[in-house]
């Protein structure tokens, strides 16, 4: 156990940096997340829109909904089975399309919180003024709930990063495709090293600075 | 919408689907499917042996529970009944651990309970005990680290529907005469159900699906649901039984957010008399 404790060092921090399977996989767990988080953004805004400008449907809202709620463990042997069932070799690929299932849906449920307070008058007033549908998108509505869409998207990224279940069934075998939290979970299971509580320290401490530059950016945002 | 649709359809549906299909399907020799029609596998779910493990996730599903709403209400009152420009700071601090990695917050605790962790060189420090508690790899354990996960959603519910509540009520109890007690069970605890009830489905649904806690922190000696639908899936290559347990667990869940929609239909419909 490295609990027993003998002693300061920063060892184990150098031997992170120095780490190549670590480093593969941090670089994997970004590149799902950066993909996936702009896949779900897009899509997931495009939803909010037309959920909230079309008729009131509750199955709809409702079915939106069902990722957030489902447990992980039944999504992710449900990817699992379908992916193997068509085939699929699985890897980063199958990672990032089941992670953008359920990041839709919590980009989804963000935007639409800001579109409640949309005034639609603003819409029609730019159609009147004779702008194009596209022309109105892009420089009325995206801008009004930009900050909607934002935030969807910050919370998406951070979902993406610490996933671990889904992840951990849609990445198939192999090392390639290892995401962060896949790694910690194998090094907290097997072989316990001190590097986990480097990696828990370094790991504690970019959250917060994360969270403590969000509150910062709020601030400034919303007065 | 259409493209957000059609990628929940394709990834959501079509796999939820083929896995509820695959329930009602044999076991091929090899691991696969053989493509015969049984129920087989949900008769097989009430076996005692699998019956136990049920009841013991239940259990420990239950008890998260209990506690999440035994710590989490006097917190959700206190949070809601500060100064507003505090309940921000103070929401902030509830959900903080949120922020960093589920495994990460969960070894922390096995670096707390075990045998040379900090509690028991503490407690032997301070010559309290001789030897060693066995705080790890045991139910106490599992709670322990559930309800440390799942307690911030308990409260957030919680302080929704107290918030919203006002101190008026309260103080027109007691104005009334009613002492702290009774306006508490008289019109504080009944206004604050569908909060309750919010809460405790969250915190039953999250402990009841979990498989990494007690995993972890079971030391692999006491599994839930959620451990037995991955070892069918990742370890004994029985999809068919594997998805007949996921859908019992979703049928859990379902018949849990039904009871807890009526809770809420109840009291929507009588707060108004209130």
């Amino acid at each position: 156990m490295p609990t027993a404790w003998g002693g300061f060092t920063l060892h184990w921090y150098a031997a992170l940096v120095d780490n190549e399977v670590i480093l593969n996989s941090v670089r994997n767990t970004l590149i799902v997340a950066v993909v996936s988080t702009a896949l779900a953004t897009v899509i997931g805004t495009l939803l909010a829109l037309g959920i909230e400008q079309g008729r009131r449907n509750g199955f709809l809202e409702a079915f939106v909904f069902t990722p957030m709620i489902i447990p992980d463990i039944v999504l992710a042997i449900a990817l699992l089975s379908f992916f193997t069932t068509l085939k699929v070799t699985l890897g980063l690929h199958s990672i990032i399309l089941a992670h953008v299932v359920f990041n839709i849906a919590f980009v989804c449920a963000v935007v639409r919180t800001r579109l409640k307070h949309f005034d639609y008058s603003v819409i029609e007033a730019s159609i009147d003024l004779g702008a194009s549908q596209m022309g109105t998108f892009w420089r009325i509505t995206l801008p009004m709930i930009f900050p909607g869409v934002l935030a969807g998207a910050l919370l998406a990224f951070t979902l993406s990063v610490d996933e671990f279940i889904i992840a951990f069934f849609t990445a198939g075998a192999g090392p390639s495709s290892t995401t962060f939290p896949m790694q910690v979970y194998s090094m907290i299971r097997f072989g316990v090293s001190p590097e986990v509580n480097a990696i828990a320290t370094i790991v504690l401490g970019v959250s917060f600075t994360l969270i403590l530059i969000s509150q910062r950016l709020g601030k400034g945002v919303t007065p | 919408m259409g493209p957000g649709l059609t990628w929940l359809a394709v990834f959501l549906v079509v796999p939820c689907g083929l896995v509820f299909t695959y329930s009602f399907f044999e076991r091929g020799l090899y691991g696969g499917i053989d493509y015969l029609f049984t129920f087989e596998n949900y008769t097989r779910a009430i076996d005692p042996l699998y019956l136990k493990i049920f009841l013991q996730s239940l259990k420990i599903a239950t008890m998260t529970t209990v506690l999440a709403l035994l710590l989490g209400y006097p917190a959700a009152y206190f949070i809601a009944r500060a100064p507003r420009s505090r309940q921000n700071i103070y929401l902030i601090l509830a959900i903080l651990p949120f922020w960093s990695n589920y495994l990460i917050r969960t070894y922390a605790w096995i670096v707390m309970l075990n045998r040379e962790g900090l509690i028991n060189r503490v407690l032997e420090g301070a010559g309290m005990i001789d030897e060693p508690l066995p705080l790890l790899y045991n139910e106490f354990s599992i709670i322990v680290g559930l309800l440390y996960a799942y307690l911030p959603f308990m409260i957030l519910s919680l302080y929704a529907s107290i918030a919203r509540l006002g101190s008026e009520l309260g103080e027109a109890s007691t104005d009334l005469g009613g002492n702290a007690l009774k306006t508490f069970l008289g019109v504080t605890l009944p206004l604050t159900l569908p909060g309750i009830g919010a809460g405790c489905v969250f915190v039953f649904v999250l402990s009841i699906g979990n498989f990494i806690t007690p995993e972890l922190l079971g030391g692999g000696k006491y599994i839930m649901i959620g451990n037995l639908i991955y070892d069918q899936f990742l370890s004994a290559r029985d999809w068919p039984f594997g998805a007949s347990l996921a859908f019992i667990l979703i049928g859990i869940m379902m018949a849990l957010l039904f009871m807890q929609a009526m809770l809420v239909n109840r009291y929507s419909g009588g707060s108004n008399r209130a």
